[in-house]
């Protein structure tokens, strides 16, 4: 029987990772999909707590965040798209338009 | 001894058993599918199809088979080699995945997941990326583009199909497999005759998942230009091939299962038993059926013209009546016996004929173009599946308030659904004469 | 050491595992697959929650769904030279102390709450249907949350096709 916390370990280690990822990375891309590792491990821990109280509500929770990462995927995806076929470039560095 | 078969060592071997036979068959099985897809299309075309290798072409696949693993393994100067050798493993994975969840017989499934229905749907969906990665590892832009229209193609066409599915689990209240069809076996009824309209969009769904004609731009390209698979030469290039044909069994498998009745025979819930004995009438009817393929065999063997092709025809009616003899002796084996026999059998010929509804497709309808075929199934398959989804939902809530047969309701339904699709159709008439193209 | 826990504990090294991977890669089609890698793990941690519903979904959701469209997006804004660039920042360094810093705060709290979790998970005797019971409560209890999601859904895929439409 896994313990818990042993989940809430592996939800800590993907949300760490998820946050170096989006802090740290210059492509855009990678950065979006290291918001949606964060968006994983949340739920990681949402299910976790679910299956130790013995009620769905976790899991209904999670849906939703499932249904909420793909609404912002698409979109964030088609600023990207936008923005691109603008400016060439899919660097976070280069896109300083409104910088002064 | 008797401890080896106890029923737990049982519950674990049993499913491997399957298993290994599923993926042992399945090769040798798409082969043949491909042969006689071959013959039917020579015959709709009026000629004989493959007759050399082996009397009447019958070991034609085997000699496809030899020539593909002989062939040079070619891997493009620039291609990404880790995706290249791992798009077409994740394409046949899929397709081979999708099996576990398939009930061929009431005891031949490897397993019944609580979700066996969502499970196929979701592996088919991984299958994608199998495409995907495919056209993007070769390197090449006519690749690139070719995998990005199927891709886009399969997606929208798994939205109808998936659509077109739920109208039928609506009726099955499970979305375990082996519970839909004991459904069918309850309710006494295909489900095929409560959502006909449903069962025509998972077919036109799953034709243009497969990326079978008349939808298969993605595929004819790689015959007139480019497509995804055209930097894949022998083995790789038939693992992609092997997908794409248990993709076929499988649509046609799930659309057993949902609308045909699966492993069901015809009115199942009557049980009119012959006079004077416990066997019921209808079992009799697949030996009946064999028995008259190889009456047709006998008769066909003296008007071949090669003495070989006499031989093959004659021992193939043989085969046919052993096959016979062992259904009609299946009926007086044990119950479980008979229907794991008879299960197998009918299953396997709704399959079948399902396929050669697609190979009769295949060779009586051109091509859609793509922005045609990306037309029909946003505006005029998803709001069609939509609209029967809910009519669908209101035949069996009236049903369920108000009493009366579901038959009626649905009928209602139907027709509704009926006159919403002549609507759609006839809106979309006037666009697609004129191709609107914006500088793309 | 049940079956359970020895496939947790390997769903739970590749999801960390490819999500290292993930965030150094060079190439972002092979950054996406290796967070397709990510995601199927944790929808198999899901399975062994005993959360199949959520499982399934993730699968159709998330890896089918999601990650087509990124790696659509990727191979349509394909740039050979972004190959060759910079890959981290000039903040790195800082960005890496802060999020190191975040995760020793979290690290604490969990630590710190570790008693009030219960030792043994509350699952009954017999588990009841899981899709039947996230539908009765999707549709029950949290209707309204479902109708506003379907709204959000629908207001994206505006704003989806209205970004990436062309300008004619």
């Amino acid at each position: 029987m896994v313990p818990v916390d042993h989940y809430l370990w592996l939800s800590l280690a993907l949300f760490t990772i998820g946050v170096i990822g989006v802090l740290t990375r210059r492509n855009v891309i990678i950065i979006l999909m290291s918001i949606e590792l964060i968006l994983n491990a949340v739920n990681i821990n949402l299910v976790a707590f679910s299956h130790m109280f013995g009620s769905v509500d976790g899991q209904v929770f999670a849906i939703f965040i499932i249904t909420d990462a793909a609404a912002e995927a698409a979109v964030g995806l088609g600023i990207i798209l936008a923005f691109f076929r603008n400016r060439e470039t899919l660097l976070a560095d280069e896109m300083d338009m409104l910088k002064w | 001894m008797s401890h080896l078969l106890s029923p737990s060592i049982l519950r674990l071997v049993l499913p491997v058993l399957y298993a290994v036979v599923i993926v042992a068959v399945l090769p040798l099985l798409a082969g043949y599918i491909v042969l006689v897809e071959r013959k039917v299309m020579a015959d709709m075309q009026a000629r004989l199809g493959p007759m050399r290798v082996g009397p009447h072409g019958l070991l034609q696949p085997i000699a496809d088979a030899v020539k593909l693993l002989l062939k040079e393994d070619i891997i493009p100067d620039k291609a990404d080699r880790l995706l290249f050798w791992l798009a077409p493993l994740v394409s046949v994975t899929m397709a081979l995945l999708a099996y576990a969840a398939l009930p061929i017989g009431p005891a031949f499934q490897i397993a019944d997941l609580n979700i066996g229905l969502l499970f196929i749907l979701a592996v088919s969906s991984l299958g994608i990326y199998g495409i995907v990665l495919g056209g993007w590892a070769s390197n090449s832009h006519y690749s690139l583009l070719g995998a990005l229209r199927s891709a886009a193609q399969l997606v929208s066409y798994e939205t109808a199909a998936g659509l077109g599915l739920i109208s039928a689990l609506l009726l099955a209240g499970s979305l375990s497999m082996k519970d839909i069809v004991m459904a069918q076996y309850d309710q006494g009824i295909w489900f095929i005759s409560y959502v006909p309209i449903g069962f025509f969009i998972y077919m036109v769904g799953s034709i243009a998942e497969t990326n079978r004609a008349p939808f298969d731009l993605p595929e004819a390209e790689s015959e007139l230009v480019a497509g995804y698979m055209t930097e894949y030469s022998g083995f790789r290039w038939s693992l992609y091939f092997l997908a794409e044909y248990a993709n076929m069994i499988i649509v046609a498998g799930i659309a057993t299962t949902l609308f045909l009745g699966g492993w069901l025979r015809p009115f199942a819930s009557s049980h009119t038993a012959m006079p004077g004995t416990s066997i019921e009438l209808l079992d009799a009817l697949p030996s009946l059926l064999v028995l008259a393929v190889a009456l047709y065999c006998f008769y066909l063997a003296p008007k071949q013209p090669v003495k070989i092709q006499r031989l093959v025809m004659a021992m193939a009616g043989g085969l046919c009546l052993i096959i016979a003899g062992a259904l009609a002796g299946a009926l007086f084996a044990p119950a479980a016996v008979l229907q794991g026999i008879h299960g197998a059998f009918w299953f396997l010929a709704k399959v079948f004929a399902y396929i050669y509804f697609f190979l009769w497709f295949r060779f009586t309808f051109p091509r859609y173009r793509f922005d045609q075929l990306m037309r029909l199934g946003w505006r005029f398959l998803i709001p069609l599946a939509l609209v029967n989804l809910i009519a669908t939902a209101t035949a069996l809530l009236a049903t369920r308030e108000w009493g009366g047969s579901l038959f009626f309701y649905t009928l209602l339904a139907d027709a509704v659904t009926l006159a919403v699709a002549m609507f759609l159709a006839k809106n979309d008439e006037v666009d697609s004469v004129v191709p609107v193209t914006d500088g793309e | 050491m049940g079956l359970n826990s020895i496939l947790f504990y390997f769903f739970a090294a590749l999801a960390v595992v490819s999500a290292i991977l993930m965030v150094t890669r060079r190439n972002v089609v092979h950054g996406a697959v290796y967070l397709i890698t990510t995601l199927l793990a944790t929808a198999g941690v899901f399975l062994l929650l005993q959360a199949e519903f959520l499982f399934i979904t993730q699968v159709i959701l998330y890896v089918g769904g999601i990650m087509v469209l990124f790696v659509f997006v990727i191979m349509l804004v394909n740039l050979d030279v972004s190959l060759l660039q910079y890959q981290f920042n000039r903040q790195r360094f800082v960005a890496g102390v802060l999020a190191l810093a975040l995760a020793a705060q979290l690290f604490i709290v969990i630590k710190m709450g570790k008693t009030s979790l219960f030792p043994q998970a509350r699952v009954p005797e017999v588990l009841p249907k899981n899709t039947e019971a996230v539908a009765d409560a999707l549709f029950g209890r949290f209707m309204l949350p479902f109708e506003i999601a379907s709204i959000l859904l629908l207001v994206a895929m505006i704003g989806a096709v209205v970004m990436a439409k062309r300008r004619v």
